[in-house]
């Protein structure tokens, strides 16, 4: 074992033993074109035949999935903002406090840049009839600054990650590294030991409650044998997830990256990219348009393995304290 | 991760955004099977120990105390970790690889090694009440002698026992039990200790055992108070709700089976009371520390403030 196998910067097929390995496969999820259509989460509960998680109204956005699970392998958030529009000259930021909370300038564009023109206009034009059955648009009446809306969309999934917590713990090799460099549980040997979920620092693979194993997504591992993409990715119909060589996604998302911040979408980041960070970059990454938290993803996740040889190392001195003690206690003459 | 303490020049971020305030890491799926279990196996190291000394140093009641603990131990932790498997058929599975990245595997050899020692040492106990010719006598000479070489190897499994399951549970992105990792061994060797100085003090009030109550209570205390003082906001989930009431509790029990066991003189009321209350301790601790950490999974602040702090003040 390589002394940087638990960390840093590294090629996880070659790393777990495989000669040869075919390219590192990988999603890109670009989330300033998501627009929320679920067409991942249901084209992977039907290729993958996971069961459902529940027929639940989670008053959480148009979100009733809640989160990844056993039984969730896609997950589309959906996160409303109030958002100064881009035309409108600024008022006291403080006009609003969710508003303020947000960073300035954090409009849609360009991701569905028309629409907020649209309003914009709507909103200096003055009361035009819309067809719709009255009441007025959001902001359109009263006195106050009108408050632009944007709604942050953003299909989530497993990371694949280089340093990935849930395959250094198993006890079992239930979970492996794929020739591909994703990370595939496999259900015959799973025998539901349950240490690989805390060990996540994503929260995403779950133990499934009437079963007993642990479940995650295989980034299609069946189909990529065959040369196919996986279910999401070719479900999607605005290319919001990307499929391919990790190296040629990895640019792709910098050069997106740049065209957004081009064109003023400031606080657009890649997330999950780098491969310095915690897990030594993951397999899945994504371009989000706010912090990580705000999408229920840690802002700065470390795989615990990190730290394991330290662990060890206290876990040894610990049991010499035990063994001092031991002798201490029996020491001297008996009385 | 670099834990602060309690008297930071800035005031820490009180704010933090989350999704719907849904959890952002996962807390682990177990019951408290597994809680139990970290108390069944330290009982069993401390009291494998606890046999060794006593066998070594010529006190046969304190042996036979210390190896039926230790067997008592390994046969409840082996029921509590298979009890808690989501297929607990195929525990068997843990038996496939050895992996020194998964402190589970580690574990499982570690107990299983140690398993096997304790049984014999324990069942050697039972050659005097074997009869004296034939082949059955043939084993009442020989038990004693591999009960005295397996009983010396459980000792010296013993505290590889007693503290990797600290590993087991640090090396998680359990926000409040990874943070203490470097305290979380010493607190498991010390309650190890102090419950095998609790078997010792109910078979008798014999110096030995009195020595390793202190000496394992006062390891526990010190490494419980450096994770509940030194871990900024991580150490909240160790004062708040059931965790923090368990460790309270603990807390006290330790310290009273402590002074018991050094004040408490020749009574054997006393030393057996001390005793009590320090098995009573040890679980409670062990308890309290599993689920300070569910805590700390369970609410994203406990996720996404380290981190932040990490992100800004590198």
């Amino acid at each position: 074992m390589a002394s940087n196998s638990l960390f840093g910067p590294i090629d996880p097929a070659t790393d777990a033993g495989y000669e040869a390995a075919p390219p590192r496969m990988g999603f890109f999820t670009d989330t300033s074109v998501c627009i929320g259509c679920k067409a991942c989460e249901v084209a992977c509960k039907e290729w993958n035949l996971v069961p459902d998680d529940g027929f639940n109204l989670l008053g959480q956005s148009y979100d009733n999935t809640g989160g990844l699970s056993a039984n969730s392998w896609r997950h589309v958030a959906f996160i409303e903002q109030p958002a100064r529009a881009h035309t409108t000259m600024p008022a006291a930021p403080q006009s609003n406090v969710a508003a303020a909370r947000t960073d300035v300038r954090t409009g849609t564009e360009p991701g569905i840049g028309p629409a907020v023109d649209a309003l914009a206009a709507a909103g200096t034009a003055g009361p035009e009839f819309l067809g719709m059955p009255m009441s007025d648009l959001p902001g359109r009446s009263g006195d106050g600054e009108r408050t632009d809306f944007r709604w942050l969309m953003m299909s989530n999934v497993c990371k694949h990650c280089t340093h990935a917590g849930c395959l250094d713990v198993c006890p079992t090799g239930s979970l492996f590294r794929t020739e591909f460099g994703t990370v595939v549980v496999q259900e015959d040997i799973c025998n539901g030991c349950g240490y690989c979920i805390p060990a996540c620092p994503y929260g995403v693979i779950d133990r499934r409650q009437d079963d007993g194993r642990a479940w995650k997504c295989t980034l299609c591992y069946d189909r990529l044998g065959d040369g196919l993409t996986p279910a999401c990715a070719k479900a999607c119909p605005t290319e919001s997830i990307q499929f391919g060589e990790l190296d040629v996604l990895r640019e792709r998302a910098d050069a997106r990256l740049a065209t957004l911040q081009e064109q003023g979408e400031t606080t657009a980041r890649l997330y999950g990219e780098d491969q310095g960070d915690g897990v030594g970059g993951d397999g899945a990454f994504f371009l989000l348009l706010d912090e990580p938290e705000v999408y229920g993803l840690p802002p700065d996740p470390e795989v615990a393995t990190k730290y394991l040889p330290d662990m060890w190392k206290r876990a040894g001195l610990a049991a010499l304290g035990m063994v001092a003690s031991a002798v201490v206690a029996f020491a001297g003459r008996r009385r | 991760m670099s834990p602060r303490g309690g008297d930071r020049p800035m005031v820490p971020r009180a704010q933090f955004r989350s999704y719907y305030g849904r959890p952002i890491v996962r807390p682990a799926p177990w019951r408290e099977d597994v809680a139990a279990y970290l108390f069944a196996g330290g009982l069993a190291a401390g009291s494998a120990l606890l046999a060794a000394g006593g066998q070594l140093t010529g006190r046969p009641a304190m042996r036979r105390a210390g190896r039926a603990g230790a067997m008592a131990g390994t046969l409840a932790s082996t029921y509590f970790l298979i009890n808690d498997l989501g297929r607990p058929q195929r525990f068997y599975h843990m038996l496939r690889v050895f992996k020194p990245t998964s402190p589970m595997s580690v574990g499982t050899w570690v107990l299983s090694a140690f398993g096997a020692a304790a049984g014999a040492a324990a069942v050697a106990e039972a050659a005097p009440m074997l009869p004296r010719r034939g082949t059955l006598g043939l084993a009442r000479r020989v038990l004693p002698p591999v009960g005295s070489a397996a009983g010396y190897a459980a000792a010296g499994l013993a505290p590889a026992l007693a503290t990797y399951t600290a590993v087991l549970l640090a090396d998680t992105a359990t926000p409040s039990w990874h943070v203490a990792y470097p305290e979380l061994p010493f607190v498991f060797a010390g309650s190890a200790l102090a419950s095998g100085a609790g078997v010792g003090l109910i078979a008798g009030p014999e110096t030995p055992a009195k020595r390793m109550a202190v000496l394992g209570g006062g390891l526990e205390l010190l490494g419980m108070h450096q994770i509940e003082t030194g871990k900024g906001v991580l150490s909240e989930p160790y004062h708040q709700g059931r965790a923090g009431r368990l460790l309270r509790t603990g807390r006290a029990l330790t310290l009273a089976g402590m002074a018991g066991a050094a004040l408490g003189g020749r009574s054997r009321v006393v030393s057996a009371l001390s005793g009590l209350s320090l098995l009573t301790a040890s679980a409670l601790m062990r308890f309290g520390i599993f689920e300070a950490g569910m805590h700390s999974a369970r609410d994203p602040k406990y996720t996404v403030l380290p981190q932040r702090d990490r992100l800004e003040n590198p």
